[in-house]
């Protein structure tokens, strides 16, 4: 078992435009990347769940060229209203950091 | 066919090394393509007609960009001028480029493109039923077009190539989307459209596509007839195709298909291989013209003034019942508030908001974990009211009334924030939001964005 903190080159969070949010989980290994996809550790489901989200407003994409999981969501608040505590959105992805993928 | 373009850093403003600009000039580009702005850093850019970076630090990327263009004879491109790309921003870039000038003793045909857009024309269109919400939008009516403090279309690449066109040397522009600043003379040229927008995505934030980008530097694009090559300035930085790949997904939503005011760029089918130890071929990208043409708007409005208070609570009574606590705050101020505004028949109107960092101050409602209090926390109090005076008023009183806010369990006077600063309350200054996230179906992709020429001789 390893979290996906350790398995991934970078997860990170950000602003696409103020009124979205994306999420990037990157691996340097294709066999890394695979065994991550295939354990369907982080799927829209898991990330709904996660985020207390209703699934439709969630876009997960697999971009196998740079072996990256990408979600986008539309922000709760949109960038810098007065509700919002992050700007660029670059402090969301936390939760994703200790999913646990099993052992391939 | 090859269209060559020298990008000499992600922001004009965040700086460059000198070596890696002649490194680019070297290799002979046609032009020389410079982002300036962003919505990234909030509406307070927009909304104030305020720059991000500084005069002096975006002073010395110009000169060195403009020197450039005077040594290979090609054209200078700096998009979206002043951040947020409104006519202060561009104003304030074509005073630092005329300064320049001067002082290098530099001539120069120079365009400015106006991306700042008029409320009368807005509310017209808006009348018209051609302005559309994308998803998610804010609301839109008139009357929000009319408050607004400024709002920008976000031009493509056809105003910057007429400017040149017309015969321009340097070409600053109002708010551009980042790419047509670099996709317009390669199309110019002739190029595959579909190959230039993708090799603009990538050039547009300089060297992010490098596997490890040590500090802001350059990149550098040969657009050819059925593939484009990326490689970095700097030698010691290199890009692999995993790399270029990754970089469509920075900041996008959908990675494969990337939106433009005249269509869209589909990278679904975009195949990516190593050129050589440090540049990327990229083929097979394309770009599908739209039925419509769409500007998009970007707005900011004033929401008030702000005056905040910072201060953490330690005590384990106060954080088992912290949410209570602050409602009773809340409350209480509200009363307190009454009293402290004799001179006016009703007190200004306010807006509380009260973040507790250490438990969902960062991440709100999407927070996983927000049931979870820790032995401290730090509480920022915003007080926002229509003017700075009322909101520093309210804010005072505030830190004084939440200071010694009592909860059943201590008998006495109790203090309960430990405050960093004194005086507790920071004037914070004016708030502005995005309030728009809109297209505009203009006649032609011309009629927004005026363009004013000079010569100039030194």
């Amino acid at each position: 078992m390893a979290t996906l903190g350790e398995l991934a080159k970078l997860i990170r969070s950000k602003n696409a435009g103020p009124f979205n949010l994306t999420f990037d989980v990157m691996f340097d290994e294709e066999e890394t990347y695979r065994r991550v996809v295939d354990s369907n550790v982080l799927t829209r489901e898991v990330f709904c769940r996660l985020y207390n989200l209703a699934e439709e407003k969630v876009l997960l994409v697999h971009h196998d060229a740079a072996r990256a999981i990408k979600i986008s969501i539309p922000r709760p608040v949109f960038s810098c209203d007065l509700e919002d505590g992050d700007c660029y959105g670059g402090q969301q992805f936390g939760p994703l950091v200790g999913i646990e993928v099993p052992d391939p | 066919m090859e269209a060559r373009v020298l990008s000499p850093c992600g922001v004009i403003g965040s700086g460059f090394p000198e070596s890696s600009f002649e490194r680019g000039l070297s290799m002979k580009p046609h032009v020389i393509a410079c982002d300036g702005g962003s919505t990234d850093n909030g509406p307070a850019f927009l909304g104030a007609g305020k720059p991000n970076f500084s005069r002096s630090a975006t002073k010395r990327d110009l000169k060195l960009m403009l020197q450039g263009r005077e040594s290979l004879g090609v054209p200078v491109i700096v998009g979206s001028c002043g951040t947020a790309g409104g006519d202060a921003g561009l104003e304030w870039m074509r005073d630092i480029c005329l300064e320049i000038a001067r002082e290098e003793g530099l001539s120069f045909n120079l365009a400015l493109v106006h991306g700042e857009q008029d409320k009368a024309y807005l509310k017209k269109r808006y009348k018209e039923g051609r302005i559309r919400a994308l998803d998610p939008a804010p609301p839109l009516d008139e009357e929000i077009i009319e408050n607004s403090a400024h709002i920008v279309g976000m031009m493509g690449d056809e105003p910057i190539a007429r400017a040149l066109d017309e015969g321009a040397d340097v070409v600053l522009t109002g708010r551009a989307s980042d790419t047509s600043v670099f996709a317009c003379h390669p199309v110019r040229m002739g190029a595959d459209r579909g190959l230039s927008w993708h090799a603009a995505k990538i050039l547009e934030c300089g060297a992010a596509c490098a596997v490890h980008r040590a500090r802001p530097d350059g990149c550098f694009a040969w657009i050819r007839d059925d593939h484009f090559v990326v490689e970095p300035l700097n030698p010691q930085m290199y890009c692999t195709p995993q790399s270029v790949a990754s970089h469509t997904l920075y900041e996008n939503t959908d990675p494969y298909r990337i939106t433009e005011p005249a269509g869209v760029l589909d990278t679904s089918r975009s195949a990516y291989s190593a050129e050589s130890e440090r540049a990327v071929r990229v083929a097979g990208s394309e770009f599908h013209t739209a039925e419509r043409y769409s500007i998009k708007l970007e707005g900011a409005e004033l929401v008030g003034y702000q005056s905040v208070i910072i201060g953490g609570v330690r005590d384990p009574m106060i954080l088992k019942q912290l949410d209570s606590w602050l409602d009773g705050i809340r409350e209480g101020f509200e009363t307190r508030v009454q009293e402290i505004f004799p001179d006016r028949e009703t007190p200004p109107a306010y807006q509380l908001t009260i973040r507790v960092f250490g438990r969902d101050a960062v991440m709100g409602t999407l927070e996983p974990e927000a049931g979870r209090i820790p032995h401290e926390v730090g509480l920022l109090f915003e007080v926002t009211a229509e003017d700075q005076v009322s909101a520093g008023t309210m804010a005072s009183t505030l830190a004084h009334f939440a200071l010694h806010y009592p909860i059943p369990e201590w008998g006495g006077l109790i203090s309960t924030l430990a405050f960093p600063f004194t005086p507790a309350e920071l004037e914070k200054g004016p708030v502005y939001r995005f309030n728009l996230n809109h297209v505009v179906y203009p006649d032609d992709p011309y009629e927004m964005f005026p363009t004013e020429t000079m010569e100039v001789a030194n």
